[in-house]
């Protein structure tokens, strides 16, 4: 029973399933507790002073013209600016160690790399190394660095796995990058954390970490099933559509990922030489 | 402390800021200051979105295609000298000379005039030539940061032309005097605004 | 003709727009038949509609934020509803087009003509009052500042009935606004409302900073100003400083959308995330706009509650001018998710954190205020303590939310909506009301129920805590903002608790307009004849309650801080020498303001929907008016002291 409660409630971000989201986890709980030391004197004191100084109390001193005193300033600026002190190192250390961008770890275990582009409103994730390439689902070995190339096709998204730790935006035109590990196999439920229209609330996806060598088994099935992700495929997919259930393809085109970057619309055929160069303006509008 | 008139002493002993409400001369020029600072926020956001964008010119043009230096600094020189103008009829109001008053901000009137119709025809001449804003995201931060510029001036135009007619069917009477001085403030900010545009846009375009 | 539009716009499919739209239709109706048939117009017109007098001015703005707060509520009891039954795979009652309009209008009203509003009005009401004097530095455009919001407000309501409201979150984020994706004219109604309700506030933002800055009465120097017109001064110089910038980026996503730029589209170079700096460059310091002035408000409560005065005045300037300018520069924070390195985000966590320094220091100030003191427990201690302790808990979520690695797991759950709430519900709420309470009897000259006003106190608090409590929960759970339904089912006994907290609060709304009622009724039994029920300790209550239109016969002398209750210890019946005038001269009702809303509608409602023509003829009225006006000779109008008319709300 009790195993029961704890479970619901450790989930999403406080059931970490990574070092990522260990890490954060640690730096919440922490955070917390010093905080903690600070505010609950406060509130204590806040509803202490407040009964004790009520009016009908004859036996509280009355100190009606009691407005400074130099010592009493210099605490209640202190006892801030300290906890503050602390708090921005955790904040500056953190940011550097949990950069989103600052691969993991792994010894001798190679990263692998996998490109996620957020369409309206499903999520395509591509393995470029492997040729390739699923909808909102997401197969990952365990205790494998995975090494994420983020951008949308169209409006803005957030990738977020809450149990893997950091999410990141994932913008037209941009690449952004993540890294994140899987500590030991399992379903772990991934979502879009950014308002982007209708679909929004079914983008979800789940990513399923394996064992290495059910993930090569994976791989294996999934190139044998077929389906090709070409330009055609690729512009049949981008169309808007929401609650897509999961679907694989066996192979990838080359180089679709940076196409979808640099091009505003790989689909409409308009120049492939970038978003920023683009000849033909307002065709979207 | 009392509130009948002190006396220069008085007032001298008393700091500024514990001087009672300040006269209504003081509160229309410290306000009218305060909205050309919300005024020049705008412009700053405009130029940082313009700073951002400048590079992005999709395979059009950029500015260095575009920009005739040359016209643009007798634009300049134009708008620098209707602010020079400003300031001879401001001071002809001061001493309530009509004629020289009218005839400076006619002079005024002309240049800034001038001014605007310099910019619409260098508009008219890109967007003729398909370099409109809607062409890039530099041309609208172009488009967009200059044109607001060329309709703060338009606007300072008409009301010059209002006052014209404030101070024939009014007189210098104080009211008239205070939105004079908001205007000359109005003027000459607008100056200072261009000299970040002609830096920043023409100047440094490439 | 019509432009865009067309019959078409009526949500004529959708029964709840329409019931609700049906329904205020007929209330507005019924209202204007009561005022015709009772024969109040011209009382209306010449008092309240034309008035430039900041008390009345200050009123109004209240009532209009009262009345949002409603609307406002409606829509936030919708999503509570709809996502206390959309769980495991149901879908609720609310489509997802209808639903995402609902969220992006309750953020927008809530925020825009509820929080910012109320403050508007309090600051509006009080500041001249607290500072001596007989009026702002601009009354006429006090007024105008006022149509305008009304303006906005009207246009925002308007999109109920006539077409449809933005679909796209609060600060319409592009390219989800952008014509491509959203080319409906909902993200078209929310520009055109905030551009013109903006351009009253930065008006009247430039006005109350012009009037603290050179008006006050003699003696009143920088550090005997009241703490609230202090927390005034940096609210209206942020608003001064940071609105410009929400006119310019809205005016580049108009331009976007009405004449193809690329601004802030994905074609032809525009930069979307330009956008999220600019509206945020605006976004942060308009939440210490909002909070500021609840501060100043407590401030004053808790000082005059416990017959002493406040703690460490000093500090409490010293922190307000601090959070004034650290408010520039945390903006980041609210997308360190951006993929900002790791130096740029560390940065602004702790620059974030910083403010929290300044916060605290109040907090303790507070704290000592109510210490030696004699705290009496009126409805306003009730709010400020209710405040203290509420407020330290949204404090220290924010501050976990400035760490950028806890950023990355908790940005855009259910736990950052709960934070804001938490502030904006425990802050500015709480301060809204408790300035209502505190100041209601300077207005109006008879106090507010008070058992009312506490029991509408305790649905609030716990009310916040039912409400939003499960959701910092749910947010550490993974639950995401803005998503009409979700799949895990254990989700729902935490979204059914929050929606139990949603219908407490909304007994206390109830319960305001019970409150209004009942005391409006019992006047009589109320009345404050000595114009300082609370034992008040600023100018404000030196003065009769309502206080004349000229507020102060002569201008009060100054020479310390909490002048009136010096006077009272001294037992000096008034602050003033010298004998009253026979006549004060007062500024003169003007319709200008009114008129220029009706056009500022007009020329709106017009560019919503393209009818091209109609919106050259608001903007060509608009321009009439204005000169019309600037031929206006004379300002004020002689008042006879002495034969001031009952002005209570009879």
């Amino acid at each position: 029973m009790s195993d029961v409660a704890g479970s619901y409630w450790r989930s999403g971000v406080l059931d970490p399933q990574g070092p990522v989201g260990a890490a954060q986890n640690t730096i919440l709980l922490n955070a917390t507790t010093i905080m903690l030391a600070v505010i609950i004197p406060v509130i204590v004191l806040t509803l202490g002073f407040a009964w004790w100084f009520r009016h009908s109390n004859a036996r509280a001193n009355y100190m009606p013209d009691w407005s400074y005193s130099g010592r009493i300033e210099l605490i209640v600026w202190s006892i801030p600016a300290m906890v503050v002190l602390f708090l921005g190192g955790i904040a500056w250390i953190g940011s550097h160690d949990l950069d989103p961008r600052k691969q993991i770890d792994s010894g001798t275990v190679a990263p692998l790399d996998v490109q996620v582009v957020s369409l309206d409103w499903k999520w395509l994730f591509i393995y470029p190394d492997l040729g390739v390439a699923s909808v909102n689902s997401l197969t990952v070995p365990a205790g494998v660095p995975i090494r994420f190339q983020l951008t949308s096709a169209t409006v803005m998204n957030s990738f977020f796995v809450p149990q893997l730790g950091s999410q990141i935006y994932t913008m037209e035109g941009m690449t952004t990058r993540l890294n994140l590990l899987a500590d030991k196999p399992g379903r772990y439920p991934g979502l879009s954390a950014q308002f982007s229209g209708e679909g929004f609330s079914d983008m979800r996806f789940m990513v399923d970490a394996m064992p290495q060598q059910d993930f090569d088994q994976w791989t294996a099935n999934t190139r044998a099933a077929g389906g090709s992700l070409d330009k055609a495929s690729y512009a049949q997919l981008a169309r808007p559509s929401s609650a897509v259930a999961s679907a694989t393809f066996g192979q990838v085109e080359e180089n679709l990922f940076n196409d979808i970057v640099n091009s505003n619309n790989p689909a409409s055929g308009t120049s492939p030489t970038g978003h920023h160069s683009a000849p033909s303006i307002s065709d979207g509008t | 402390m009392s509130t009948h008139a002190p006396t220069r002493a008085e007032a001298l002993e008393v700091p500024l800021s514990e001087r009672g409400p300040a006269p209504r001369n003081v509160v229309v020029s410290f306000g009218f200051w305060l909205f050309l600072l919300s005024d020049i926020v705008i412009f700053a956001a405009l130029f940082a979105a313009f700073a951002v964008l400048s590079h992005e010119t999709a395979g059009g043009p950029s500015g260095d295609d575009l920009f005739d230096r040359s016209r643009v600094l007798v634009e300049t020189a134009i708008l620098l000298a209707s602010s020079f103008t400003c300031g001879l009829m401001s001071l002809a109001v001061e001493q309530r000379k009509l004629v020289p008053a009218t005839a400076w901000g006619a002079v005024t009137f002309l240049l800034g005039a001038t001014f605007v119709g310099m910019e619409l025809s260098e508009f008219h001449g890109m967007i003729e030539s398909g370099a409109g804003p809607d062409r890039s995201a530099f041309l609208s931060a172009f488009f967009t940061l200059v044109g607001t510029h060329g309709l703060h001036v338009s606007a300072g135009l008409f009301w010059l032309l209002v006052m014209f007619a404030q101070v024939l069917t009014l007189g210098f009477r104080p009211m008239v005097l205070r939105r004079l001085r908001c205007f000359s403030l109005f003027w000459h900010a607008l100056d200072i605004v261009w000299i970040g545009v002609f830096t920043i846009v023409y100047l440094g375009a490439h | 003709m019509l432009g865009k539009l067309s019959w078409a716009a009526i949500p004529f499919d959708q029964p709840i727009p329409m019931i609700a739209s049906l329904l205020v239709m007929l209330t507005i109706l019924a209202i204007l038949l009561l005022v015709t048939w009772k024969g109040w117009w011209p009382y209306l017109w010449s008092e309240w509609i034309t008035s430039v007098d900041h008390k009345r001015i200050g009123v109004m703005y209240i009532l209009l934020a009262l009345v949002m707060l409603v609307r406002g509520f409606t829509d936030a009891i919708m999503m509570r509803s709809q996502l206390a039954l959309a769980a495991g795979g149901a879908q609720g009652y609310l489509p997802p087009e209808h639903y995402n309009q609902i969220f992006s209008a309750h953020g927008t009203i809530m925020i825009f003509f509820v929080a910012m509003t109320f403050m508007v009005g309090l600051m509006n009401f009080v500041v001249p009052l607290q500072l001596g004097i007989r009026d702002v530095a601009f009354p006429v455009l006090n007024s105008v500042s006022f149509w305008l919001t009304a303006a906005g407000v009207l246009l925002v309501n308007m999109s109920l009935f006539i077409g449809e409201f933005a679909r796209t979150g609060w600060l319409v984020y592009p390219p989800l606004s952008e014509l491509a994706y959203s080319p409906g004219v909902g993200v078209d109604y929310y520009l055109w409302a905030l551009q013109i309700s903006g351009a009253g506030t930065l008006l009247s933002g430039i006005n109350l900073t012009t009037t603290i800055l050179k008006l006050r009465a003699p003696g009143m120097g920088y550090m005997r100003m009241p703490i609230f017109c202090w927390t005034a001064l940096a609210s209206n110089l942020l608003i001064v400083a940071a609105f410009p910038i929400l006119t310019a980026t809205f005016a580049m996503l108009l331009l976007d959308r009405y004449l193809g730029f690329h601004f802030f589209t994905n074609e032809a170079g525009g930069n979307a995330m330009m956008y999220i700096n600019l509206i945020w460059a605006w976004g942060h310091p308009e939440v210490y706009i909002l909070i500021l002035p609840a501060f100043g408000v407590f401030s004053e409560v808790i000082a005059t509650f416990s017959g002493k005065s406040l703690f460490g005045y000093r500090s409490m300037v010293i922190a307000t001018m601090a959070i004034c300018v650290l408010s520039f520069m945390v903006w980041l924070h609210h997308f360190f998710t951006m993929g900002a390195g790791a130096d740029i985000n560390g940065f602004f966590g702790i620059m974030t954190m910083i403010i929290a320094v300044p916060t605290g220091v109040k907090v303790f100030n507070w704290l000592f205020t109510l210490y030696g003191g004699r705290l009496r427990f009126d409805a306003p201690v009730y709010w400020a303590l209710g405040f203290m302790v509420t407020f330290v808990v949204g404090g220290m979520t924010g501050v976990l939310l400035a760490i950028p690695p806890a950023d990355f797991v908790l940005h855009n759950s259910l736990f950052l909506v709960a934070h804001f709430h938490n502030v904006i519900i425990g802050g500015v709420l709480f301060g809204a009301f408790a300035g209502y309470t505190f100041w209601f009897p300077k207005a109006f000259g008879f106090k507010l129920d008070e058992r009312i006003g506490k029991a509408i106190f305790w649905c609030w608090f716990i009310g916040f805590y039912l409400a939003f409590m499960p959701l910092y929960i749910l947010g550490l759970m993974g639950a995401t903002r803005r998503m009409q339904h979700y799949d895990v089912a254990g989700w729902q006994p935490l979204m059914l608790v929050a929606l139990l907290g949603a219908i407490v609060i909304l007994a206390g709304i109830v319960l305001t307009g019970v409150q209004l009622v009942v005391s409006i009724r019992t006047r009589d039994q109320r009345r404050d004849p000595t114009g300082d029920p609370w034992d008040g300790r600023t100018l404000e209550w030196s003065t009769a309650s309502p206080p004349p239109a000229w507020n102060y016969s002569v201008l009060p002398a100054v020479n310390g801080l909490d002048p009136h209750w010096e006077a009272k210890k001294s037992s000096k019946s008034r602050l003033q020498d010298g004998p009253d005038p026979k006549s004060i001269a007062v500024p003169r009702n003007s319709p200008i303001g009114f008129v220029l809303a009706f056009f500022a509608v007009m020329a709106g409602f017009a560019l919503i929907w393209h009818i091209w023509w109609m919106a050259v003829a608001g903007l060509i009225g608009a321009l009439m008016t204005i000169l019309a006006h600037a031929w206006r000779v004379s300002d004020e109008v002689e008042q006879i002291v002495g034969s001031q008319r009952q002005r209570a709300a009879t």
